[in-house]
Formats: C-alpha cells, sequence, structure tokens
C-alpha cells in the first residue's frame, strides 16, 4: 500500500517550512498606523488635518515658551530683550507671584499662615478623599476648620476656641439623647451650641485681637487664588450637609417641608450665580439688623454655599431615587424609626452612588468662585484685570497671565475630576 | 361568633404629638411653619427698619425715568434718553440674542465633538478628548476674558485698513474683522413689498413657514403613497422645488441686494456690527458649553448597544437609515435631558457679558441702572425674575420635546 502511494505522488515535503514574518504592512508600527489613522481616505484626510493643526499650534506656541523671559521687571524691558523675536514674559509671574497667589493686600510677613494653612488642609481632606486612611486622622479633619481660620484670619484663638466647645459639647449632647430620640438630641443640641456660642462670645474681652499671638487679618484684605481656594473649600463643605437636609426635606411626605425645599431648590436652580453674588454685595445687608455688620467675604459664603446646596440637593435625590425601593421596605420592617433609617440604611447607600455627581458640583463650584471678581473681590481673576493688568510695568502681558491662570485651574480640576473617576471605579462593585 | 372587641378608646395626650406617627408630621410642619413665618417675620422687618434708616422705600417707578446711558449692540431702538425699562427690554433682547446664538453654536461643536471622539481614528479621538478636558476644567470667566482680549488686543484696529500698503485687509472684501467689533454684509430689500423692513422680514419668514409646510405635505403624501402602494415616490426635487421657488422669487420682486461694509474716515460704516463683546460671550460659550454636550452626545452614542445596529443591519436597512431609525432615535433619549441643562447654563452663564460690557440684561439693569438709581433690591429681584421665567420656560418647553421622545411604556 504505501509503496503504491509513494509512486503515485510526485512530491512530498517532509519537513515543515519555517515560518516567515508577517508582511510588513501587518505587523508593529505600520499596521498600528494602518488600522488607526489611515484606514480610509476620510480617516486619513482627517489624520492630515489634525497633524496640520498640532504643526501650526505647535509652531507658534513652542518658541513663545522656549524663549519666554523669567527675570525681568516690566513688559519694556522684556520687549528690550527679546528685540522683535517671539517670546513670553514670564517674568510677571515671579515678579507678581505673590499678589497672584495671596492678594496685594496679605501682610507679606504672614505669607506662612496660608501656606500652613495649606499643607494642613491636604492633610485634613486626606482621610475624607481615601476610605484606607486610618480613621483617626478623621478628628483632624473635625479640628481643621478652626485651625484654618485662626491662621488665615488670626485674631485672639478665643474666637475659633468657642465655636469649637460649641460644636463639641453640642455633639456630646447629641451622642447622649440623640440614639433614642433624634429630635429632642437635635433641636437640644443646636440650642445647646447657640447658648454656648452667645455666653463664650460675650466672655471674650473687647480688644483681644490686638495683642494676640498672630496679627489679625481683615477679610477684605484676603485675595489671589488663596481666596477661590478658600471660598471653593469652605462653600463646598457647608453645602453638603445642607444639599442633604435638603434632598431628604424634598423626599418627605409632609406637604410644607417638600413646598419649601422644592421652592428654594427650583428658585436658586432657576438664577445665574452672578445673580446672587449681587444678593450678597448690594442687597443681602438690608436683611441683617441694622447694627450688624456682616463682611463681605461672609456674605458671598452664605450665597455660594446656598447656590451649590441646591444642587447637591438635586444630586442627592438622584442617589436616593436610585436606591431599590427594597432597601426603603428592609428599614422600615426592621422597626427602624425615620432617622435610624436613614442614617443606617439609606443615607450610606444613596451617598455612595452620589458621590461622582457631588465631585462633579464641587469642580464647577471652585471654578465658579472665580465669578467673585465681578463683584468686585479681588480672587486670582479679579488680581490680574484689575492691579497687575493696570500698572504701568505689565500693561498688556495678557497671555502669559491668563495662561497661568488657567493652568492653575486646570490642574486643580483635572486632579480632582480624575480622583472622581478613580473613586467611581474603586466603589464599583460590579452587581 | 366572633368575639372581637374593639380596643379601648385612647385619650389624646400631648406625648402623642411627637410620639404617634398619626400626629408626628402635623407636629413638624406646625414646627416649620411657625419657624418659616419668624424667619420672614425676622428678615422683613430688619429690611424696613434698614431702608427707613437710610430714607430709601420699594418703588419701581425708576423704571420710567430716562436712563442716560447708551448701549452699543442692541435690537430694538435705544438711545441715552429712552427709559430704564426700554434699556431694561434692549438687556433682555441682548440675553436672548446670545443664549440663543451660544445656543445653537454649542450644539453643533459638542455633537462635532462628541462623535469624532468615539471615531477610530486615533489622533482626532485623541484631540478631541483634549478639547473636552481644557475647555471642561477651566473657568469659563477665564475664557470669556481670553476671547475678548484676542477681540480688542489682537485684531488690527480700523486705520490699519487704510492707505495703499495697509496692513490689514478685508476677507473676500466683505467681511473686516477689526478690534471694533466685526463687520458682515447686511441684506436689504431695494423695493419691498412693505415700507418697513420689519415687515417684509416678516413675510420672507412666513414664506419659509409656508414652504417648510408645504415640504412636510408633500413628505406625508409619498408616506400615504408608500404605505398603499410599497413604492416610494420620489420627492426631493419637488420639494427643492417648494423651498427655492417662491423664495428666489420673492428676493427677485422684492430686490435683494447687500450693503457692504467700507472704510469710511475713521471707522467703518454700513454693514452689520457684530461688537467684540458679543463675539466674546458667544463664542466662549459656545466652546466651553460645547466641551459638555460632547461629553453628553458621547454617553448617549455609547448607551445605544452594538446589537441594535447589528439587528438593524440584519433586517437589511443601509447605514444612514440605521443611523436615523434606529440609533439617533435611542441615543436622542439618553442625550435630550443633559442638553437641556447645558442650554440653561449657557442661558445664566450669558450674565457673565458683565464682565466683558456686553449689554445684556444683568449689565443693563444689574450694571448700569442699579448703579445710576441706587434701586438694588428691585434691580435684583427684577434680574432674578427674568432668569427664573426663562430658565422655567426652556425648561417646560424642552420636556414637551423630551416627552415627545420618551420610550412610550405600555
Amino acid at each position: 500500500m504505501s509503496d503504491q502511494n509513494n509512486n503515485s505522488i510526485a512530491f512530498v515535503a517532509t519537513e515543515t517550512i519555517p515560518e516567515s514574518p508577517p508582511p510588513a504592512r501587518e505587523t508593529g508600527v505600520v499596521k498600528w498606523m494602518r488600522e488607526n489613522l489611515f484606514s480610509s481616505i476620510p480617516n486619513s484626510i482627517l489624520t492630515i488635518v489634525s497633524l496640520l493643526l498640532i504643526y501650526s499650534v505647535l509652531k507658534n506656541t513652542l518658541p513663545w515658551i522656549v524663549n519666554g523671559l523669567w527675570t525681568t521687571s516690566s513688559l519694556a524691558e522684556c520687549r528690550e530683550i527679546l528685540d522683535g523675536t517671539t517670546g513670553a514674559c514670564f517674568s510677571v509671574l515671579t515678579e507678581r507671584w505673590n499678589q497672584l497667589i495671596y492678594g496685594f493686600k496679605y501682610p507679606v510677613e504672614e505669607y506662612w499662615r496660608p501656606n500652613v494653612a495649606f499643607v494642613l488642609m491636604l492633610i485634613a481632606i486626606a482621610p475624607v478623599l481615601f476610605f484606607d486612611l486610618p480613621r483617626k486622622l478623621l478628628i483632624f479633619t473635625a479640628l481643621y476648620p478652626f485651625v484654618a481660620f485662626w491662621l488665615i484670619w488670626g485674631g485672639t484663638i478665643l474666637g475659633p476656641l468657642v465655636a469649637l466647645i460649641g460644636f463639641v459639647v453640642a455633639g456630646a449632647f447629641f451622642q447622649k439623647f440623640g440614639r433614642n430620640n433624634f429630635a429632642l438630641g437635635f433641636f437640644g443640641a443646636v440650642i445647646i451650641a447657640l447658648i454656648v456660642w452667645s455666653v463664650g462670645g460675650a466672655m471674650i474681652p473687647e480688644g483681644a485681637s490686638d495683642n494676640a499671638l498672630l496679627p489679625a487679618v481683615p477679610s477684605r484684605d484676603l485675595g489671589g487664588f488663596m481666596l477661590n481656594m478658600m471660598l471653593g473649600l469652605t462653600c463646598v463643605s457647608l453645602s453638603v450637609p445642607l444639599g442633604i437636609a435638603l434632598a431628604l426635606g424634598r423626599q418627605s411626605d409632609m406637604p410644607l417641608i417638600k413646598g419649601i425645599c422644592v421652592v428654594f431648590i427650583e428658585f436658586v436652580r432657576g438664577v445665574p450665580l452672578i445673580t446672587l453674588l449681587f444678593v450678597a454685595s448690594v442687597m443681602l445687608s438690608y436683611f441683617f439688623p441694622p447694627e450688624a455688620t456682616v463682611d463681605l467675604f461672609l456674605r458671598v459664603v452664605i450665597m455660594i454655599t446656598l447656590f451649590s446646596a441646591a444642587y447637591i440637593a438635586e444630586v442627592v435625590r438622584g442617589g436616593l431615587a436610585a436606591l431599590p425601593k427594597g432597601q426603603y421596605e428592609a428599614a422600615d420592617s426592621l422597626g427602624l424609626d425615620y432617622p435610624q433609617a436613614m442614617r443606617l440604611i439609606i443615607l450610606p447607600q444613596a451617598l455612595k452612588i452620589s458621590i461622582p455627581g457631588i465631585v462633579n458640583v464641587a469642580v464647577g463650584l471652585f471654578k465658579d468662585t472665580t465669578l467673585v471678581s465681578v463683584i468686585s473681590m479681588f480672587d486670582l481673576v479679579g488680581m490680574i484685570r484689575g492691579p497687575i493688568l493696570a500698572s504701568t510695568e505689565w500693561n498688556g502681558v495678557y497671555w502669559e497671565l491668563f495662561g497661568f491662570a488657567a493652568a492653575l485651574f486646570f490642574v486643580v480640576c483635572y486632579g480632582i475630576s480624575q480622583y472622581s473617576q478613580w473613586l467611581e471605579r474603586k466603589l464599583h462593585k460590579g452587581h | 361568633m366572633t368575639t372581637l372587641t374593639d380596643p379601648p378608646k385612647e385619650s389624646f395626650r400631648l406625648s402623642m404629638l411627637i410620639n404617634d406617627t398619626r400626629y408626628r408630621s402635623l407636629t413638624f410642619q406646625a414646627i416649620a411653619a411657625v419657624a418659616l413665618a419668624l424667619a420672614i417675620w425676622y428678615l422683613g422687618n430688619n429690611l424696613i427698619q434698614n431702608l427707613r434708616a437710610a430714607g430709601l422705600n420699594i418703588s419701581y417707578s425708576f423704571l420710567g425715568d430716562p436712563a442716560g446711558y447708551d448701549i452699543n449692540q442692541r435690537l430694538v431702538e435705544y438711545d441715552s434718553q429712552s427709559s430704564h425699562a426700554r434699556a431694561a427690554l434692549v438687556g433682555v433682547l441682548n440675553t436672548i440674542l446670545v443664549a440663543f446664538l451660544a445656543c445653537v453654536t454649542a450644539t453643533i461643536f459638542g455633537v462635532i465633538a462628541g462623535v469624532l471622539r468615539l471615531s477610530n481614528n486615533w489622533i482626532v479621538s485623541k484631540l478631541m478628548a483634549i478639547y473636552v478636558e481644557i475647555f471642561r476644567n477651566i473657568p469659563v470667566l477665564i475664557w470669556i476674558i481670553i476671547i475678548f482680549t484676542i477681540m480688542t488686543a489682537v485684531m488690527p484696529g480700523p486705520r490699519e485698513f487704510r492707505g495703499d500698503n495697509a496692513t490689514s485687509s478685508m476677507v473676500l472684501d466683505l467681511f473686516a474683522f477689526t478690534n471694533r467689533g466685526v463687520y458682515i454684509p447686511m441684506p436689504f430689500f431695494e423695493n419691498g413689498l412693505f415700507g418697513n423692513a420689519t415687515l417684509n422680514w416678516i413675510l420672507v419668514l412666513l414664506v419659509a413657514a409656508g414652504a417648510w409646510y408645504a415640504v412636510r405635505m408633500n413628505n406625508a403624501r409619498a408616506a400615504n403613497v408608500q404605505a398603499e402602494t410599497g413604492v416610494r415616490p420620489k420627492t426631493i426635487w419637488v420639494n427643492l422645488a417648494i423651498w427655492l421657488v417662491p423664495f428666489v422669487a420673492l428676493m427677485f420682486i422684492m430686490g435683494l441686494a447687500w450693503e457692504v461694509p467700507e472704510l469710511k474716515g475713521f471707522n467703518f460704516k454700513g454693514g452689520i456690527k457684530v461688537g467684540g463683546p458679543l463675539i466674546a460671550l458667544w463664542f466662549a460659550l459656545s466652546i466651553y458649553t460645547g466641551a459638555f454636550i460632547a461629553e453628553n452626545v458621547r454617553a448617549g452614542i455609547q448607551a445605544v448597544s452594538k446589537g441594535q445596529t447589528e439587528a438593524a443591519s440584519a433586517l437589511g436597512l443601509r447605514p444612514r437609515r440605521v443611523m436615523n431609525l434606529v440609533i439617533l432615535p435611542q441615543a436622542l433619549r439618553v442625550i435630550i435631558p443633559p442638553l437641556i441643562s447645558q442650554y440653561l447654563n449657557i442661558t445664566k452663564n450669558s450674565s457673565l457679558a458683565i464682565a466683558v460690557g456686553y449689554a445684556d440684561i444683568t449689565a443693563t439693569l444689574g450694571g448700569i441702572t442699579l448703579n445710576q438709581t441706587g434701586r438694588a433690591i428691585e434691580c435684583v429681584l427684577l434680574l432674578m425674575l427674568f432668569y427664573l421665567t426663562a430658565s422655567l420656560l426652556i425648561s417646560m418647553a424642552m420636556n414637551v420635546y423630551n416627552a415627545s421622545v420618551k420610550l412610550k411604556e405600555r
């Protein structure tokens, strides 16, 4: 049999042919480019147009950045040195760095105070952002607002101390009574805190700030990027609890409470932030008692907090609505009352769902803090448009300054949104 | 025999107000009502006291007084002798103008960027991702100021167009880009059917509306024929004729002509002047919001599962019809609600006009009028009322549209 076969077949390969390499156009860079850049004629055109666009942008900006000067003292000097060639005049950033960051009135010898407050802020905010860190750090986070207030505004330490004591006493009261009766604990805590603050406030001697350890700095002296960060951080942290309360109120089955919350949320979301800032700057002082003087910073904080609380309320409402109804029913069937059910079952899950949305609101709010320049507060944008561009040395340095402001905001906002995406992936349990 | 007895009737006790769920909500609402009334009384009382101390009262009669300031960019007749109310009206129209323009262009930018970001062309999708990230993460106020700076500091002045060796020239001899604004040709009618230019334009609009209606009728007829016979008659030529013939005829009768801007004296004359602030606001709002819309569009397209495309192709639909009949209707359902809130954002962000001096309602009523008359409370309240009404109107109109594309569940 085998003989016959051997004779009838002319040729039999007895060894396998060595593998030849794939065609050049099907491997490596060439293949990648064929598939991702030049897969069809319209795609190729798009690629070439994009490359031209990138080239033209880089051709104009790269020499401008590379030739940039960092050490001159005025725009005229810059132009003299550059002598007609393209080049940026970054020296405005180095020369006016302090103004850009701290505003133009904050006392120079006290710059270390906002710096320390900034570093402490990073420590205080870490346990809130990263759940893996030891929970004990949250104690520092709770103390941070008082420390930061004392550092930045200076003056007597008694003020923040009284505020802190008020919170501690109220918290202790709530711990003792709030477990069994939420209403009693909560309202009792509020009343006790108010008593502590008014008694403690009256006990602070007149002129205690005059010879304090840290000289007092009035809030109209705050400015620059520091002001943006302070407004953003304060308003976000104040508006989260307020927003949660509003969202719960909107879900409530008590018509009056629900009505108040709906009207408030829809009203605030229907008007631009600028009008609310106008309210803060020209209208709000009419609503305070005649003898009270509430400074502009506080009025702006109040209005921005109300503004972002309405947006956070809508985000939290989305989280509450996304929870399966079974969770509410399970909480009821366990015999938990409303505050217990909310605290132990509903809110932990609903807030987890709403975290990305809340972070988005926070980013938007941080960007919106630039709007205070419209009501003549000297934040970063206000500093650039006001004192710096108006000065004789730097009149006409637009790109360097606005580019710097844009870069600063980009770094912070992009960082926060990346964190938000990371958190979303981490919280996503895949069920 | 059932021997159920009624439970003993409990008499009402005061503690039931807080412990009994039947009464508790009433208690809380009563407390809330009292607290609200107290707050309103407190604030109102402070207001009255403060106003009395300052010698002011609440009155809207200032709206009738002459405004005494000029507005460059305006859509209706206005001069410095017009009343504050008239200035506010100019501002309202300007707000509507810039919001409308920005909504249209932002949608265009957003859709293009959103679709291109999903492109399988690596470099294009990366470029679009960079666009979206850069514009989303930088405050819109900074963008408005940057573009305003380009418009005022980088564009050439009108006198650079002058002379034989001018450093700047008009684009196509029709458009002039100067630091005082952009001048574009203005169409007008040489022998209009009415003496008033506005009436002539309304006539043009009416003709266009009529043509649109006729095209719809024609398409409906074609659909009926298709339903009966299975063959759809060709409609494109008829439709084109319906659109063009009356339009061209009307233009011919009324003698359409273009007024081209010309350099006269120190400035350009003629044509339509689009001021730098308007362009800065319009363009900045468009690219900023466009970045957000791009993300919405991307999410909407990605939300339609791939099986839908495959199923439609398996039914024998062509790619264009797959897009029109299967993908887009489903993607739009996801895209529309966030798009509504982006339109609302544009309307609200247009109030940033005050930063570049575009005379919108915030800059006229909330800016100059407020500063001149000192009527802070009245002006801010009117301002809020306007924006609130605008927001509610937009969301109502869009909700109606949203309901029409919603998934009909039975």
